[in-house]
C-alpha cells in the first residue's frame, strides 16, 4: 500500500495486530504439525510397554537441565519484550543477547546427548523409538535454531539502533519462543519420563 | 517500494515479482492450466492402455505396467495438488477476496509472492522427478507406505524423494498463503462490510484455507516420517521394522477429506455468487448456507476414516465413522437446496458463467449422492477400490476443479483482463465439456459396479472384465474428445486477452464491491478513497426500487427508497 491509503483505513485494525494476528495463526498450523507427530508418538508408545526399557536409556538430569535452560530463556525473552516496550535499547539487547546464547546452550546439550547415543549405537534406524526419538527432538530442535537466529537478527538490529520500528517483532518472535517452549514441555515427560 | 503505481514498470517487477494480489492471482491461474495439461497428457496415456490396452499410445509409445503406476499417481497428485489448489484457492483467493471486502492488496504482499514462487518450485520438484532415475513416484497419489516408503516396493526412490520434497514446499506456500487470506480477510474488510455482508465466494474461500490450515499439520509431521524411512532407514511405516503402514493413512485422510473440500468450497462460492447475478435474485438463505459450511468444515475433520473401512483398522471405528459421513451430507443438502430455490422464479439468463454454474449443480449432485453408497461401510466393503470410487470422485472433483472453476474464470474473466471472451466459444465449450465429462465418467460407475480394480495397467488380465472391453475404449474416446474439448478455451482465453471488446467495470450488472473497480483494477484498485458499504451483497430486484439491483457501496437512502436492512 503507499501514502495514500493510510488516511482511509483509519477505521481498520491496526498493521500490528495484523502481524499478531498472523503469527497466531503460524503457531496454529505449528500446534497441528507437533500435534500430529505427539499424537502419533502416543499411540504407539501405548501399544508399546517394553519401549519404557529404550526410554531407561534417556539421561533424566540431563534432560531436566535443558528443561530448565529453556525455561530460563523463556524468561529473559519476556524481560526482552517487556524493556523494548519502555525503548530500553541496553536492556532489550541484553535480554536478546543472553536468550540466544540458552537456545544456543539447548542445542548444544542436545547436540551431546546425540552424541552419546550414537556412540551406543543408536541411530534413527535402530527401531521405531529411536526413530521417534531423533524426529520429534530433531523437529523441535530445527524450530529452536530458527528462533535463534530470529533472535540474534533482532539482536543486530538493536545494537545498531535501529530496532524501534521494529519492536513488535520482538514480541512476536517472543510468542514463536515460547510456544518452541511449550513444544519441549511436552516432549520431555513423553520421551525421558516414560521409562 | 519497487511497485510504484505511477511510473512505468520494469517487466520483472510488473509480471515476475509483482506483489500486486492481482498479477499473483494471473500468476497461479496460468501455472494452473500449465499443470492441467501435464495432467491431461498422463490421463490420455492411461485411457488409452485402458481402452486399447497394449497398444502404442501416439505420441508416447506403450505405456507399460510400471509407467501406468508413475501415470496414476502424477495424475491424481497433479491434478489435486497443482490443478485444483492452484487455481480454486490460490488464484481465486487471490483475486477476489481483496476485490470483494474492499482492500487494497493482501495484508502482506511480499509473503504472497514468496508464496507464489514457493509454489513454482514445488511443481519443478514433482515434473523433474519424470526425469530422475527410476523415474515418477509410482506409490499412488495418496502415497500409501509401504509402497512409498521404500525403494524395494516401486523401484522408485529419487522419485518419491521429490514427490514429498514437492507436496512439502506446495503445503509450506500454502500455510503462507493461508494466512495472507486469513489475515486479511480478518483485517482489511472496509467500513461496513460485516461478516454477514461479505459475499459469498470469499466466504468460501475462506472456508476452505480454514480446511486446510488445521488439517494439514498431522500431514506434514506425517510426510516428515515418510521421508526419513526413504533417506535414513527409520520404519514407521514398514511393518518389518515394527512400524505400520494405517498411520499413515490416518494421517493422510486426516488431511485428505478436508482437503476434498478446500477444492469443492471455492467452486461452491463461484457459483452461489453466479445464481443470484444472473437469476436477478437475492441467494436464498444466505445466513443458513454461511452456517451449513462451518458445519461441514467442523465435522469435515471427523470422517476421515470412510477412506479406510476395509483397510484393517479396529472394524468397531467403522460404524461412527458410518455415522459422520452421513451427518456431513446434511450441510450440503442444505447449501444445494438453497441454490435450488435461489433460482426458483428468477429471470434466468443463461450466460456462460450460469451454464457452467449449472453445470456444477448438476453433475455435483451425482458425485455426492454416490457419496452416500461410498459411506456406508457395508455398501463400501465390496465398492472400495473400484471404478466406482474413482467415479465418485471424479464427479465432485471435476465438477468442483472445472466446472466450479471454469464459472469462476469465465465470471471475472471481464474483470480479469479488462476485456470480453466469446460467448459462442464459451458455450461451445460449455457443451463439449458437459457431454462428454458425463459420457466418460458416468460408464465408470458402470465398470465399477461390475468390479473393475482401480489402478489397474491392463484390464484384459481378468477375464470377468471381459464384458466391459467396448465399454472401456468407448470411454477412452469420451475421454479424448473431452480434452480436445478444452481447445475453444484454450483459444478464446488467449485471443480474447489481447482481442476481446473491452469490457466496462460492470459487464453483468453485479453488486459486490469488485464490479465496482474499473476492469482491469489498477494497482491498489480503489484510486484515492476507499468504498463504503451500505447493503447486503445479493440486494436484486427489490421491490421498493425502480433499479434491478442495489450495489453493496450505494447508500439506500439516497435513491428515494427505504433504508434496506443489511
Ligand atoms: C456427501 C458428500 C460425500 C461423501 C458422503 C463422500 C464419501 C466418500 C467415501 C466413503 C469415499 C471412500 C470410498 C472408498 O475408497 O472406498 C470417498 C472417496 C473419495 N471422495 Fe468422497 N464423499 C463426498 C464428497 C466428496 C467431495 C465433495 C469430494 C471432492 C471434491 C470427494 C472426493 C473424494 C475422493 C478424491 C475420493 C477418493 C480418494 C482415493 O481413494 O483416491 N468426495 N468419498
Ligand atoms: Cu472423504
Amino acid at each position: 500500500m503507499d501514502g495514500a491509503a493510510h488516511s482511509d483505513s483509519a477505521q481498520m485494525p491496526t498493521a500490528h495486530f495484523t502481524a499478531k494476528l498472523a503469527i497466531w495463526w503460524l503457531i496454529g498450523s505449528e500446534i497441528m504439525i507437533f500435534g500430529g507427530l505427539i499424537g502419533s508418538f502416543i499411540l504407539f508408545r501405548l501399544a508399546r510397554p517394553q519401549w519404557a526399557e529404550m526410554a531407561h536409556h534417556l539421561s533424566v538430569p540431563i534432560g531436566s537441565f535443558n528443561t530448565l535452560i529453556l525455561l530460563t530463556s523463556s524468561y529473559t525473552m519476556v524481560r526482552a519484550f517487556v524493556s523494548s516496550g519502555r525503548r530500553d535499547r541496553t536492556a532489550t539487547c541484553w535480554n536478546l543477547l543472553v536468550t540466544a546464547l540458552l537456545g544456543l546452550t539447548f542445542l548444544c546439550v542436545k547436540g551431546y546427548e546425540y552424541a552419546g547415543k550414537f556412540s551406543h549405537g543408536y541411530y534413527p534406524n535402530a527401531g521405531l523409538f529411536w526413530a521417534f526419538y531423533f524426529t520429534m527432538t530433531g523437529l523441535h530442535a530445527l524450530h529452536v535454531l530458527i528462533g535463534i537466529i530470529a533472535i540474534l537478527i533482532l539482536f543486530v538490529f538493536g545494537l545498531r539502533d535501529r530496532l524501534w520500528p521494529i519492536a513488535s517483532r520482538v514480541e512476536f518472535t517472543g510468542l514463536y519462543w515460547h510456544f518452541v517452549d511449550v513444544v519441549w514441555i511436552f516432549l520431555f515427560p513423553l520421551l525421558y519420563l516414560t521409562s | 517500494m519497487t511497485n510504484d503505481p505511477h511510473g512505468p514498470q520494469k517487466f520483472i517487477w510488473k509480471y515476475i515479482l509483482s506483489t500486486d494480489h492481482k498479477m499473483i492471482a494471473k500468476q497461479y491461474l496460468l501455472t494452473g492450466l500449465v499443470m492441467a495439461l501435464v495432467g491431461a497428457f498422463t490421463a490420455y496415456l492411461m485411457r488409452w492402455q485402458l481402452g486399447y490396452p497394449n497398444t502404442n499410445a501416439p505420441g508416447w509409445g506403450l505405456v507399460t505396467p510400471d509407467k501406468f503406476n508413475m501415470l496414476v499417481t502424477m495424475h491424481g497428485t497433479i491434478m489435486v495438488f497443482f490443478v485444483g489448489m492452484p487455481l480454486l484457492v490460490a488464484a481465486l483467493s487471490n483475486f477476489v477476496i481483496p476485490l470483494q471486502i474492499g482492500a487494497r492488496d493482501m495484508a502482506f504482499p511480499r509473503l504472497n509472492m514468496l508464496s507464489y514462487w514457493i509454489f513454482v518450485l514445488s511443481c519443478v520438484a514433482l515434473l523433474a522427478s519424470f526425469f530422475v532415475p527410476g523415474g515418477a513416484p509410482a506409490g499412488g497419489w495418496t502415497g500409501y507406505p509401504p509402497l512409498s516408503a521404500s525403494e524395494q516396493y516401486t523401484g522408485v526412490h529419487w522419485g518419491m524423494v521429490l514427490w514429498i520434497t514437492a507436496l512439502a514446499l506446495e503445503f509450506a506456500s500454502f500455510t503462507m498463503g493461508g494466512i495472507n487470506y486469513l489475515a486479511t480477510f480478518m483485517c482489511l474488510r472496509v467500513p461496513g462490510m460485516t461478516y454477514f455482508r461479505v459475499p459469498m465466494a470469499t466466504w468460501f474461500l475462506i472456508g476452505a484455507s480454514l480446511a486446510f490450515f488445521f488439517s494439514v499439520g498431522p500431514l506434514i509431521a506425517g510426510a516428515v516420517m515418510l521421508l526419513l524411512d526413504n533417506v535414513a532407514g527409520t520404519g514407521f511405516y514398514i511393518p518389518a521394522q515394527g512400524g505400520e503402514p494405517l498411520l499413515w493413512q490416518h494421517l493422510f485422510w486426516f488431511f485428505g477429506h478436508p482437503e476434498v473440500y478446500v477444492i469443492f468450497l471455492p467452486a461452491v462460492g463461484c457459483v452461489l455468487e453466479i445464481l443470484p447475478v444472473f437469476s436477478r435474485k437475492p441467494i436464498f438463505g444466505y445466513r443458513a448456507i454461511v452456517w451449513s459450511m462451518g458445519a461441514a468444515l467442523a465435522l469435515s475433520y471427523i470422517v476421515w476414516a470412510h477412506h479406510m473401512f476395509i483397510s484393517g483398522m479396529n472394524p468397531r471405528l467403522a460404524t461412527p465413522f458410518s455415522i459422520t459421513t452421513i451427518l456431513i451430507s446434511v450441510p450440503f443438502a442444505v447449501i444445494i437446496f438453497c441454490m435450488l430455490a435461489s433460482l426458483r422464479q428468477g429471470s434466468i439468463r443463461l450466460d456462460t458463467p450460469m451454464l457452467w454454474g449449472l453445470g456444477f449443480l448438476a453433475t455435483f449432485l451425482i458425485g455426492g449422492l454416490t457419496g452416500i453408497f461410498l459411506g456406508s461401510a457395508s455398501a463400501d466393503i465390496y465398492l472400495h477400490d473400484t471404478y466406482f470410487v474413482v467415479a465418485h470422485f471424479h464427479y465432485t472433483f471435476f465438477p468442483s476443479v472445472f466446472f466450479g472453476g471454469f464459472a469462476g474464470i469465465y465470471f471475472w474473466y471481464p474483470k480479469l483482463f479488462g476485456r470480453r471472451y466469446n460467448e459462442t466459444l464459451g458455450k461451445i465449450h460449455f457443451w463439449m465439456t458437459f457431454i462428454f465429462f458425463n459420457a466418460t465418467f458416468w460408464p465408470i460407475f458402470r465398470v465399477g459396479a461390475g468390479g473393475m480394480l482401480r489402478r489397474i495397467a491392463d484390464p484384459t488380465q481378468y477375464r470377468i472384465l471381459d464384458q466391459f472391453k467396448e465399454m472401456n475404449s468407448m470411454i477412452s474416446v469420451a475421454a479424448f474428445i473431452l480434452i480436445l474439448g478444452q481447445v475453444p478455451f484454450v483459444w478464446n482465453f488467449f485471443w480474447s486477452m489481447f482481442r476481446g471488446p473491452a469490457a466496462d467495470a460492470n459487464p453483468w450488472r453485479a453488486g459486490t464491491l469488485e464490479w465496482l473497480a474499473p476492469s482491469p483494477p489498477p494497482h491498489g484498485n480503489w484510486g484515492p478513497g476507499l468504498p463504503t458499504v451500505y447493503v447486503g451483497p445479493y440486494e436484486y430486484s427489490r421491490p421498493d426500487m425502480a433499479d434491478d439491483f442495489v450495489p453493496q457501496y450505494r447508500p439506500v437512502g439516497v435513491l428515494g427508497g427505504p433504508a434496506g436492512q443489511a
